[in-house]
């Protein structure tokens, strides 16, 4: 484990309950405490419907808690306008999803320029050229003028990596970010998402089913009905996978949790 | 974030959705275009038709603003027409008056080759042409050279030339001017006018007609005189040419300056209820091309509602999406206008319709009006930014979370 230098993001008692249609109140997250510093690289790992997205929505500002405070830079988010908090998330925040997000009909360039757009300065009026360097930098800046549709899985998941990061974000959130790639393809992103995390400073959070994924971060994290505990140790147990899956290197396939071929039909 | 980089940002990602969406726009976009060419077209053709309206109305009362002196006696004795003349020309020189001309109106009887004839005379000096836009299509207006010819020069009014057969002007036509004076005219120029089919008319140099008419027949001649003066200086000169005027001419002549031209009368909008009517048609069709502007916006955005979901997760605030979803419908409608105004200047100028709208009667043909074309790009913008409101509000309503939820 890393000694905690400057923290980035703190979590503190953080809930969220939402309100189910027929007026009960469903406890998503409970009593999360986490702390998240320069340079980290995090995994949370988690079943299906343990509230992993709603944690990321809540680490990115895209959610308030019901209860307990979100710090960024020190600062409690709680009193934060909406308005700041967009301007936060865009300037520091960068977001890599399962399904990647691409906007589609535009180009990967015009997709990485994006984020850059609601930048200002030179980040805003030398937007293509930042862009067109963080394409190379995930090995795409040879189509640079490919629509998403026209690229692989694994490419676009480039794309949108280049596109979390192309403000030069302090944290990454990556949700599942190998959920919709096959195994290979899947590490290969990931190698390269914690390697250009790693160049950039940015910490790094990533939810994952995958265990090899998992793997790649520094610290590791269980999310179970809600309560977020520190793991000493990735293992299978870790996903509450079927017992006997313990080591943390295996062979990929044998490492799948249950849940995981489900995951990878969808 | 700066101002600038955020109305720059928002037109690219507006340029961007357009070009994604560009069948739908294109097509709910043709009707803004339409209804802005109609109202730039008629606009257009309002201030033709105005022009047509004014130069007939100058083509009678003269220009703005044109002064009309007459004199004669309190007891009704003849005026000498040269005494007055000249009364009236000093008055002009004093106040440096270029355009003047007499004005006065005879009964010329003329023998053609099959019979006589009364032909009405206006009895003119050479400036008459100018003030009066006079058109003349078959040879010239008078000029310094027919105040020195012997036989009195005519420009004779189109029936006139018909009746003579339409002879080559460059031959020196005559017409015989017999019953009062016994001499010969020659022909220098010919005027048409659609409205003076069948009646004879024609026009002599005062001067040249005082110098050939019979005595009883210069008597019959009341001398009036048309001073064409700058508008604004109009009523200060009144006064002061009646009083010089009536000074020079001495006791017992009354003189009367009056304005004649259109201006006098204020001026009277004949295109009004047209332009009324069409405007109201154009704003009707307007309406129209931002209801459909409307729903498919409405249609695009719940279609985007992932992809704003997806903007806002990299730091786009509400009001960029509102501004965003806004300025795409006000790009667009801003186009649409832009090809509606060229259309409709390409309509304004085309030749064809001006000669419908002018009667044919244009000399000075006005360049497309630009408040044509700006209040066609206003309405286009109006358009889209009343159209673009409804859903750049639900744009605004996207809940991030739910949007980018899989
Ligand atoms: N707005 C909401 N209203 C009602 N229930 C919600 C809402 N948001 C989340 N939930 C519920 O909370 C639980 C956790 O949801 P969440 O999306 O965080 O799970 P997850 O761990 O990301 O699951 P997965 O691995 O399948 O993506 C789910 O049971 C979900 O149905
Ligand atoms: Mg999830």
């Amino acid at each position: 484990m890393r000694a905690v230098t400057t923290s980035i993001l703190r979590l503190d008692g953080v809930t969220r309950t939402v309100e189910l249609p027929d007026g009960a109140a469903l406890d998503i997250l409970r009593g999360v405490d986490l702390e998240v510093s320069v340079g980290d690289h995090v995994s949370i790992v988690g079943r299906s419907g343990s509230g992993k997205t709603t944690l990321l929505n809540l680490l990115g500002l895209l959610d308030k808690p019901t209860s307990g405070s979100i710090y960024f830079d020190g600062v409690s988010t709680d009193s934060l306008s909406s308005r700041s908090r967009d301007r936060t998330r865009g300037r520091h925040v960068g977001f890599i999803f399962q399904q990647f997000n691409l906007l589609a009909g535009r180009t990967a360039l015009e997709n990485v320029v994006t984020p850059l757009l609601y930048a200002s300065g030179k980040q805003f009026w030398r937007r293509e050229k930042l862009a067109l360097e963080m394409l190379d930098r995930v090995g795409l800046g040879h189509r640079a003028r490919s629509m998403p549709e026209t690229l692989s899985g694994g490419e676009q998941q480039r794309v949108a990596i280049a596109r979390a990061l192309v403000r030069g974000p302090r944290l990454i959130l990556a949700d599942e970010p190998t959920g919709a790639l096959d195994i290979e393809t899947g590490a290969t992103v990931m190698a390269l998402l914690d390697d250009v995390a790693e160049q950039s400073g940015a910490a790094l959070i990533t939810i994952t089913h995958d265990i090899n994924v998992a793997a790649l971060a520094r610290r590791h994290y269980r999310l179970d009905r809600g309560v977020l505990s520190a793991l000493a140790e990735l293992g299978g147990a870790a996903l509450g996978a079927a017992p006997g899956i313990a080591s943390v290197v295996s062979p990929p396939a044998a490492l799948l949790p249950s849940s995981a071929p489900k995951e990878l039909a969808r | 974030m700066s101002v600038w980089s955020s109305l720059v940002g928002s037109v690219v990602e507006a340029a961007q959705e357009l070009r994604i969406h560009r069948t739908r726009v294109l097509l709910s976009l043709i009707g803004v275009a339409v209804a802005v060419c109609a109202i730039s077209s008629v606009v257009g053709l309002g201030a033709i038709a105005e022009q047509a309206m004014r130069e007939q109305n100058e083509k009678n009362g003269g220009r703005a603003a044109t002064l009309y002196a007459s004199a004669y006696s309190s007891d009704g004795a003849v005026l000498d027409m040269v005494d007055v003349s000249a009364a009236f020309d000093a008055a002009a020189t004093r106040y440096s008056i270029d355009y003047t001309s007499r004005n006065a109106y005879a009964q010329q009887s003329v023998q053609y080759a099959d019979g006589t004839s009364v032909v009405d005379t206006t009895l003119v000096d050479i400036d008459y042409g100018t003030m009066h836009r006079v058109d003349v299509t078959e040879g010239s207006w008078f000029t310094d050279l027919d105040t020195r010819r012997l036989a009195p020069a005519l420009v004779i009014n189109s029936t006139v030339y018909q009746r003579l057969g339409s002879p080559d002007l460059s031959t020196h036509p005559t017409l015989q001017l017999n019953a009062d004076t016994d001499v010969v005219g020659v022909i220098v120029g010919v005027t048409h006018r659609a409205y003076e089919e069948g009646y004879e008319s024609m026009y002599i140099l005062a001067d040249a007609y005082t110098a050939v008419a019979s005595p009883e027949a210069l008597s019959q001649v009341s001398p009036n005189y048309e001073l064409w003066v700058p508008e604004d200086a109009s009523a200060e000169l009144v006064p002061l040419l009646q009083r010089d005027i009536a000074s020079a001419l001495g006791e017992g002549v009354q003189v009367d300056v009056n304005r004649q031209d259109y201006g006098a009368y204020g001026e009277q909008d004949f295109f009004g209820p047209i332009r009324l009517l069409v405007g109201g048609v154009a704003a009707l069709v307007l309406l129209l091309g931002a209801l459909g502007l409307v729903n498919i916006s409405l249609v695009t955005v719940r279609q985007r509602v992932r992809e704003i979901g997806i903007r806002r997760s990299f730091g786009a605030t509400a009001g960029r999406v509102f501004f965003a979803v806004m300025m795409e419908s006000v790009v667009a409608t801003l186009v649409a206008g832009v090809f509606g105004v060229a259309a409709a200047v390409a309509i304004v100028q085309n030749p064809t319709v001006q000669g419908w709208i002018g009667q044919g009667g244009i000399t000075d043909t006005p360049a497309f009006p630009l408040d044509a074309a700006v209040l066609g790009l206003l309405a286009a913008t109006a358009v889209g930014a009343l159209a673009g409101l409804l859903p750049a509000l639900v744009a605004v309503r996207v809940r991030v979370i739910d949007a980018i939820r899989f």
